[in-house]
């Protein structure tokens, strides 16, 4: 052992002289800018989607409502409530939400005498760390869940402006699982969904591969999901936790993943009607469409006896006679109908109520009629020439029965919505096939940005060679002799007066005349109540020309519901949800009746 | 300079199975508890030894002070709910956790982790090596009574702690090593706050040095004493430095590298004596290599690039059927993950090989008797051992 060894210990004693390396006042230390220190959530961006509380592997998180809150679209009102006796400040929470609304201070020094006071809901218990910029934020670029929809493939429009082929081509095996994934089982959506469809579950189908799965859950709430598959106005994704911090999540072409996956002699395996017996009462519906048929299959599936009376040659509605076959193929509906019809339902088409029978006898010899004609007269615009013009549902409807129908060089289209795309886009495939070219022009009262029609089905008009003219109001169509020349319009300068009333006003100066052999109108739609007869209509409870109903879709007769367009709308999902809710309702009276007759 | 030689005819004498006789009636004999509250104990567990005189005849190691059950817990966790729980597994160096689960999951899941990221992963790794270092370098000083090495490694310990602060947004739990990368990139101006740091440890560093390696009583409490017999390392799985002090250059780092140390530079210390005082000089070495591995990170890194690759949504990540065992040189030795996982939401199973286990609990106890009370604490300081890692 040398001296060394004995003397060296000995320099320590030079550290006599420092300063003291302790932290005196540990309470005014401010921790790092990244800090994890008590959460932050911002009220409004907040949509209670709940994927904090999802994540928290400690259950520190509870949904709860709170005042000010209210639940709405994409919003359930609810809020994060953080327990700090389990919170481990992982954040977690603020990596996996869906808004960015839930953040941390890094305040990490709060003394309270009450323990509950360490339970509260960030944003809503105020706090002195409310404020703090500072504290942890999740990098920009990281998310614990996937921002962007899957690609889908489509034809090309130079492939599809010859044909009324299917253009979306659905789903890969590998693009639903990625679109599907992204889903964080919120259920905001479903809210949302007039049908209320279970759609987390469904995706989550989607995901596992389990389609027959898929299939059963879909068909619970829709049996109109081939169709909703494919042209559904899709809501649901306006209100979709997703949206906020990247793509809402594509529900629908989910839920046609669903039904394109499941062979087709498979539905009848998978949906099969229930086992009950045999009510002997019977149920009247007028009208084909989703919302007649859809409650034809649920009273059908209560051992009702369900007729169809359907005026035209095949049923569907609007679903066959106003959505183009390229949107949605006829096979696809076809079969759609037949597993509603392996319920039990029977369906009479070429049975015009009104025609072939009346409602009178309808209301004798069924337990209960249902009212589902939908909207098949087209407006007009009565401007001078418009007895010349084509109504575009009318149209719509030729071509898909078949029928023939002129097709000339020109053809100009009034209106901006889904309706005016439609026939523009059935014309110009038309014109194409005929001419090798395209002459469609839209014209409308909004400016391009304010159009009613879906931007998709505004870019893949413009892509086929449509050509749009926003803020024009029709003013003549210009005959020569009976035939028409063309469309005069005004430039729009505003559509509503100062009190919100639909009341254009034009700039006369800006006028134009878009050439056309045809005219077509696509302003809206109304009902064909004629057969109704003038006893019944004078008889029912009537709204601003649409016959009045209850919460259940009753009218104001015993005997009579009435549901879908001819009631509200506006579109095929609408018209289902109208179609379980009289199906609940028709089927609670005739339960009544049959307790009366034991 | 002193010498007593205890006069040992009244030790016990082993049976014919080999075993010791020990009978407490006779009164020669008494229990002592070392541990669960002893300041000689490092972590939550006890040993029960046996003594006669003041030498220790026997002893017992006891766990289960701190078992929190955390394989079971994983198993009944989400994968991403996991990453919140692991770092817990180790207190002192909890990073190795995170590490070697998100590479076990990385893996099985076939996630690619950016290169950036990988690079953040071996500093941090690198740091909670600086820290675990330091509260061993100060843990035997202490238990041999020199509690002001103790006092200036905690303080250096703490001052990395800042930067983990700055860098993780936490100063023990760090929670920052995801599966998929890291949470984020290098606040403005890390680098030379690190540095800062490292000068401040060298500094203290080379006082202790004269405290401990050129300290005539710290030599004589450990030099010669808690010898362990390189021919055991097989048996009981010695890894880390305690291998290295007894001549067996292991080091995963350099035997099989791992995130981005085969781009590093850096030597693997050994020493022959294998007693306390050899295995305190590796480690001590090894710290110095630690500072400038880490200041040879901060020089080599790429300064941009993304730290996190993309992962599936998490909520509801399921990860195909398989199994891996994921390593890593934790400043205690091996460190491994050995994670299963049978297409479900959930791991199956995980098993966590903390090098605790052995040296905390087998080697301990075969190296317990024949030492002196007073060389107890010592000796198990200086195996350096973290009983979380043993009850995971
Ligand atoms: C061109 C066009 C495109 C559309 N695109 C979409 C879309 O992409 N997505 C979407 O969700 N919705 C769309 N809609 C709306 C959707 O088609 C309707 O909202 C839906 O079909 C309404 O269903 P319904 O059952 O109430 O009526 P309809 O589908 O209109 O069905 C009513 C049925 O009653 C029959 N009927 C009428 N009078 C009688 C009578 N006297 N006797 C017997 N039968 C009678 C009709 O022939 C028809 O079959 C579109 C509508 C049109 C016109
Ligand atoms: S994840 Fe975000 S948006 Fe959703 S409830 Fe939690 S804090 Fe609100
Ligand atoms: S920080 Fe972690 S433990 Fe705390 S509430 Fe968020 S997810 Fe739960
Ligand atoms: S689709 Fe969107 S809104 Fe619906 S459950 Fe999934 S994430 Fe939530």
């Amino acid at each position: 052992m040398s001296l060394r060894d004995v003397l060296s210990p000995f320099t320590a004693w030079k550290h006599v002289i420092d300063t003291p390396v302790t932290i005196q006042d540990p309470f005014n230390r401010e921790a790092a800018d990244r800090y994890r220190g008590f959460h932050q959530n911002d009220m409004d961006k907040c949509i209670g989607c709940g994927s904090c509380e999802e994540i928290c592997q400690n259950d520190a998180i509870d949904m709860v409502p709170v005042e000010g809150q209210n639940a709405g679209p994409g919003d359930s009102g609810l809020r994060p409530m953080i327990d700090y006796g389990r919170c481990c400040w992982c954040a977690l929470c603020v990596d996996v939400c869906m808004t960015g609304s839930l953040t941390m201070s890094n305040e990490y020094t709060w003394v309270d005498s009450d323990p509950d006071a360490f339970r509260f809901i960030p944003g809503v218990d105020g706090k002195s760390w409310d404020l703090e910029p500072k504290g942890y934020q999740r990098e920009d670029t990281r998310r614990l869940t996937g921002t962007t929809r899957a690609p889908m493939g489509e034809m090309e429009p130079e492939a599809r402006i010859g044909n009324f082929d299917e253009i979306v081509d659905g789903f890969t095996r590998e693009q639903a699982v990625i679109e599907a994934d992204r889903c964080v089982e919120c259920g905001l959506c479903v809210a949302t969904c007039p049908a209320h469809m279970d759609i987390p579950d469904y995706i989550s189908k989607v995901r596992d591969g389990d389609y027959e799965g898929g299939l059963q859950i879909l068909y619970e709430t829709n049996p109109f999901s081939q169709a909703c598959g494919r042209i559904c106005t899709h809501k649901c994704e306006t209100t979709c936790a997703a949206m906020h911090e990247g793509d809402a999540i594509a529900i629908r072409w989910l839920k046609r993943d669903i039904t394109d996956n499941v062979p087709r002699e498979r539905y009848f395996d998978l949906i099969q009607k229930p086992d009950v017996p045999e009510t002997g009462q019977k149920i009247a519906v007028i009208g084909a469409g989703p919302a007649g048929l859809t409650t034809a299959y649920d009273l059908a599936r209560k051992g009702h006896k369900v007729v169809v009376f359907e005026a035209l040659d095949k049923p569907g509605g609007m679903m066959r006679y106003g959505i183009p076959e390229y949107r949605l193929p006829y096979d696809v509906l076809d079969h759609e109908i037949s597993v509603i019809e392996s319920m039990g339902v029977e369906i009479r088409c070429n049975m015009r109520v009104g025609h072939e029978i009346s409602m009178q006898q309808l209301e004798k010899a069924y337990d209960a009629v249902v009212l589902s004609i939908g909207l098949h007269q087209g407006r007009s615009t009565r401007v001078p020439g418009s007895e010349k013009a084509e109504a575009a549902i009318d149209l719509l409807r030729r071509i898909t029965a078949g029928e023939e129908v002129p097709v000339p060089e020109q053809v100009a289209v009034i209106g901006g919505g889904n309706v005016a795309m439609d026939i523009a886009r059935s014309m110009a495939r038309l014109q194409k096939v005929k001419y090798d070219k395209v002459g469609v022009t839209i014209t409308a009262l909004e400016e391009l940005d304010r159009f009613l029609a879906d931007a998709e089905e505004i870019k893949e008009a413009q892509e086929e060679g449509c050509v749009i003219y926003p803020a024009r109001g029709p003013q003549e169509i210009t005959l020569e002799g009976e035939n028409v020349t063309g469309l005069r319009t005004w430039k729009v300068k505003a559509i509503f007066d100062d009190e919100g009333r639909f009341a254009p006003k034009y700039d006369e100066a800006d006028e134009m005349v878009h050439p056309a052999q045809m005219v077509v109108e696509a302003i809206g739609q109304m009902s064909d109540i004629s057969l109704l007869g003038a006893e019944l209509t004078e008889k029912l409870e009537w709204n601003r020309g649409r016959i009045m109903i209850d919460a259940d879709g009753q009218t104001s007769e015993a005997w009579l519901w009435a549901a879908g367009d001819v009631t509200s709308g506006p579109d095929v999902i609408h018209a289902v949800a109208d179609g379980h809710r009289v199906a609940r309702s028709v089927g609670k009276m005739l339960a009544t009746k049959r307790e009366k007759l034991q | 300079m002193f010498s007593f030689k205890p006069d040992r005819s009244q030790y016990p004498e082993p049976g014919p199975d080999g075993k010791l006789e020990i009978d407490l009636e006779t009164g020669k004999y008494l229990k002592l508890w070392h541990g669960p509250n002893h300041p000689g104990i490092t972590g939550n567990m006890s040993v029960e030894l046996t003594v006669c005189g003041d030498e220790v005849v026997d002893g017992k190691t006891h766990v289960g002070y701190l078992h929190r059950g955390f394989e079971k817990l994983m198993e009944r966790r989400t994968f991403i709910q996991v990453f919140p729980i692991v770092c817990r597994v180790c207190v002192p160096e909890p990073d190795f956790n995170e590490y070697c689960y998100a590479a076990a999951v990385e893996e099985l899941a076939d996630i690619d982790v950016p290169e950036m990221a990988n690079w953040i992963r071996t500093l941090i790794l690198e740091m909670g090596r600086f820290n675990s270092y330091m509260m061993a370098m100060g843990g035997i000083s202490g238990a041999l009574g020199l509690g002001v090495v103790g006092q200036w490694m905690t303080y250096t310990r703490d001052l990395m702690l800042d930067r983990f602060e700055e860098l993780t947004g936490a100063r023990i739990y760090h929670m920052f090593i995801l599966p998929g990368g890291v949470r984020a990139h290098l606040p403005e101006g890390f680098e030379a706050r690190m540095e800062e740091v490292l000068q401040t440890a060298e500094k203290y560093l080379a006082d202790a040095e004269k405290l401990m390696f050129h300290s005539s009583v710290f030599k004589t409490r450990t030099k010669g004493v808690g010898y362990i017999d390189p021919a055991l390392f097989e048996r009981y799985g010695v890894t880390g430095p305690n291998a290295r002090a007894g001549g067996v250059a292991k080091d995963v780092r350099k035997d099989s590298p791992y995130l981005v140390y085969d781009q590093l530079e850096f030597t693997v210390h050994t020493e022959t004596e294998s007693d306390i005082y050899a295995r305190t000089l590796v480690r001590y070495k090894d710290l110095q290599e630690t500072i400038q591995l880490i200041r040879q990170i901060l020089r080599k890194m790429p300064k941009t690039g993304e730290v996190m690759s993309n992962l599936p949504n998490v909520l509801h990540w399921k990860i195909p059927r398989g199994e891996t065992y994921i390593k890593g040189e934790s400043s205690r030795g091996e460190y491994g993950y050995y994670l299963v996982t049978d297409g479900t939401g959930y791991p199956r199973r995980i098993n966590v090989r903390g090098p605790s286990y052995t040296h905390a609990m087998a080697l301990l106890e075969h190296l317990i008797p024949g030492t002196n009370i007073s060389d107890v604490a010592a000796l198990m300081v200086s195996l350096h051992t973290y009983p979380p890692e043993i009850e995971r």
